[in-house]
């Protein structure tokens, strides 16, 4: 009787379990879907992390022997390409997810089906690039994976990541175009392009960047794959192919990447100073102004990376004029972020702190930026560590504490439970000093000659201090990521309930409604009287929103698991691909086999969903009135 | 036939402009057939002209045809075409500095 009882139990807590799997995998809510990118990006987030704390520990002493060449190479490659396409990208997602539809007062995404998809394709690429450690070896070609080395000597690595980054690429794509149509079609009644909170704005033309600097990535990942899978010519200088062309397409991609990553980071720092000075943004259509102008000129900069290729004095003068033209938008921005500081009342939270620590940071990323772009002063200081102490300080400087900020700020609107502020303020401090601790050396060892990308140096070299300085200083970064995590999980366990306004002094759509919020958004979609629309309403004396329509049924798309196979199936591809490789001759027919299914059973289920009809269900009034109640 | 209700002009007017939107249609199309006669006749005729001039004629020809199964088939003449026309133009630019940057002063 009693085992009988047991094992009952046990099957209904399994099936408890696969249910909220299943809920998981199938879900089409942005919400939802924020969270699995949360989690998604923090993961790699974690592994791109670990992967550095061995770099730094390799470089900690001279002529050490923890990780020589290959592996290291290998070690550095993955630690790049996974903090970008990995980390970076999928948590910039997350925060558009969790954000942009309540920010503009929409129900729901433009496209929920693609944008699970999206987030699937980024997740399983990034699957397939990791399982390169356990199959001969990660990718070790440096994250630009420079043709012909990347192609014709290092091997199998390499197809990890032309397949893994063609499959998370593919994924970015269809969030992007996702996303441009939400922002443009689906704003809520008042909600002109002018009155759009700065996130918004910046997420806006982010995904526009998307839109035109991922198909060249994606033409050149194919050239690298034919080259390497079978065996084509694009860059194979023997046989007529040129081995520049990589650089160029991967910068003409690679550049405006870096202000995909940084602009919405903008936009977070844009909202967090905003709130927590308590004032309205300063210089708002300068800002916006400011992040079109930035947008546009991010695709004609590309040859900066190239400086030292040969272009020509004519092509390296034109292109460096043009990247200094950038600082002149980004100092507007950086002026207006003071500004809007000045007079406030600020917040000295967590999320304010890490926004005001991004500013100083920032600006000293940006000014080895203007550095790095005269070209003769380039020619001394390309591919040493001054150049990676730069884009440590606006990759980590500007995006991640952007992300952090936005993390701390928008947590409660997403979890319903307030991050702890102590331990976040602990957080803070040894992310901050530990960050310029490993990266501010770091100029000089590049400054005194120190090549980056190498595995060692010499005692005697003078390199030794501000390696250890650097190794110190990585370590401290890392405490204050543990303490993150542990704030999130006693926080999780037994944290403060957030209300709906979090902060109490919230200005924008997405904190007029619970947190977390329901799966419907807004009970009535609200309507939007000017900038900072939530600030106006409490101005007036309203405490909600004024709504544009009566109480109604609201219409939401069915969860589907089709996002899912479909990732799955082109998984399934990606390795047949991968394990068709063969450098002595032809591909094995084995695996081209495997991808020829993995691409059938894609167009099948893509058949499935045009056939099959899904017209999502209904939230109905009685139950819409029933969660508000029990939200207030 | 006599219009007398507003419903009758409305259909009247609906129906002339079904027509003239058929005509466009079928001038389009046409023009695009000839347009590709022209491209072939060209080539043929290298021996007489200029290759750059020909280039130079099959390229623009090229742009009118882009131009009109946009414009004609796409709809983007129609209202509300604004945001597929920035994308297009916005897109149609980037790629256009980076060609002429190619053509211009860099060494592939």
């Amino acid at each position: 009787m009693t085992t009988h009882a047991q094992s009952l139990a046990v099957s209904s807590q399994r099936k408890g379990f696969l249910h909220w799997l299943w809920t998981w995998i199938t879900t089409v809510d942005h919400k939802k879907i924020a969270i699995l990118y949360l989690f998604g990006g923090g993961l790699f987030f974690l592994i791109g992390g670990i992967e550095a704390l061995l770099i730094r520990i390799q470089l900690a002493v001279p002529n050490n022997h923890f990780l020589v060449g290959s592996e290291y190479n290998q070690v550095m490659t993955m630690h790049g390409t996974t903090m970008i396409f990995l980390a970076a990208m999928p948590l910039i997602f997350a925060m558009m997810n969790a954000v942009i539809p309540l920010q503009i007062g929409a129900r729901d995404v433009a496209f929920p089906f693609v944008n699970a998809l999206g987030f699937w394709l980024f997740f399983l690429g990034g699957i397939v690039l990791n399982t390169s450690w356990f199959f001969g070896g990660a990718p070790a070609g440096g994250w630009t994976a420079y043709t012909p080395l990347a192609t014709e000597y290092l091997g199998s690595g390499m197809d990890f990541y032309i397949l893994g980054l063609q499959l998370s690429g593919a994924g970015t794509l269809m969030g992007a175009i996702n996303f441009l149509v939400t922002i443009i079609n689906m704003r809520a009644p008042g909600m002109t392009f002018m009155r759009m909170p700065l996130f918004c704005w910046t997420s806006l033309v982010t995904s526009a960047l998307i839109l035109f600097a991922f198909p060249p990535l994606t033409v050149g990942l194919f050239f690298e794959f034919f080259d390497h899978i079978f065996h084509a010519n694009f860059f194979n200088t023997a046989n007529g192919g040129n081995g520049i062309i990589w650089e160029h397409i991967f910068w003409i991609f690679g550049h405006p990447e870096v202000y995909i990553l940084v602009l919405p980071a903008f936009g977070i720092i844009s909202e967090v100073v905003a709130t927590f000075s308590k004032k309205r943004l300063f210089g708002y259509s300068s800002m916006v102004f400011a992040t079109v102008l930035i947008g546009f000129l991010s695709f004609m900069v590309w040859v900066h990376h190239m400086f030292t290729v040969g272009l020509g004095p004519v092509a390296n003068a034109v292109f460096a004029i043009a990247t200094m033209t950038i600082a002149v938008p980004t100092g507007i921005k950086i002026f207006n972020w003071l500004f809007t500081m000045w007079g406030g009342q600020i917040h000295f939270t967590t999320a304010n702190l890490f926004a005001i620590g991004f500013i100083p940071t920032f600006v000293m990323g940006g000014v080895t930026g203007v550095m790095l772009a005269v070209p003769p002063a380039d020619a001394q200081y390309h591919d040493s560590y001054f150049v990676v102490a730069h884009f440590h300080y606006v990759i980590l400087g500007g995006v991640v504490f952007g992300l952090l900020a936005g993390v701390f700020y928008w947590w409660p609107k997403m979890f319903g439970r307030m991050l702890n502020e102590t331990l976040g303020k602990i957080t803070f401090w040894f992310f901050f000093l530990g960050f310029h601790l490993t990266f501010f050396p770091q100029h000089f060892l590049g400054l005194m000659g120190m090549p980056r990308r190498y595995f060692t140096y010499l005692p005697g070299e003078h390199f030794e201090l501000g390696n250890m300085l650097s190794s110190i200083g990585a370590f401290g970064m890392a405490v204050g990521v543990i303490v993150l995590l542990i704030n999130i999980v006693v926080t999780t366990a037994k944290g403060k309930r957030a209300k709906g306004d979090a902060w109490g002094i919230g200005r924008t759509l997405e904190w007029s409604i619970a947190s977390p919020a329901p799966e419907y958004n807004f009970a009535q979609t609200p309507l939007v009287k000017g900038i900072d629309a939530f600030w106006k309403e409490k101005m007036a004396g309203n405490k909600k929103m004024t709504p544009a329509e009566p109480l109604g049924d609201v219409h939401m798309p069915s969860p589907t698991v089709i996002p899912f196979l479909m990732s799955l199936s082109l998984t399934l591809a990606s390795f047949g691909f991968i394990f068709a490789a063969n450098q002595a001759g032809k591909p094995h027919t084995g695996g081209l086999i495997t991808a020829a299914i993995g691409i059938g059973l894609m167009l099948l289920l893509m058949l499935i969903h045009s056939i099959k009809d899904d017209h999502g269900f209904h939230i109905h009034k009685e139950e819409i009135m029933r969660i508000e109640k029990e939200a207030e | 036939m006599a219009l007398t209700s507003k419903d009758q002009v409305a259909e009247y007017v609906a129906k002339q402009r079904r027509r003239q939107e058929l005509l466009h249609y079928l001038v389009t199309f046409a023009s695009m057939i000839v347009f590709t006669v022209l491209a072939f006749i060209a080539v043929a005729l290298r021996k007489d002209i200029n290759d750059y001039l020909i280039a130079f004629f099959i390229v623009t020809m090229a742009v009118v045809q882009v131009a009109f199964q946009l414009y004609y088939f796409m709809h983007m003449k129609e209202k509300d075409h604004g945001f597929p026309a920035l994308f297009i133009y916005g897109g149609a630019l980037v790629v256009f500095v980076t060609v002429l940057a190619f053509v211009t002063m860099i060494w592939i």
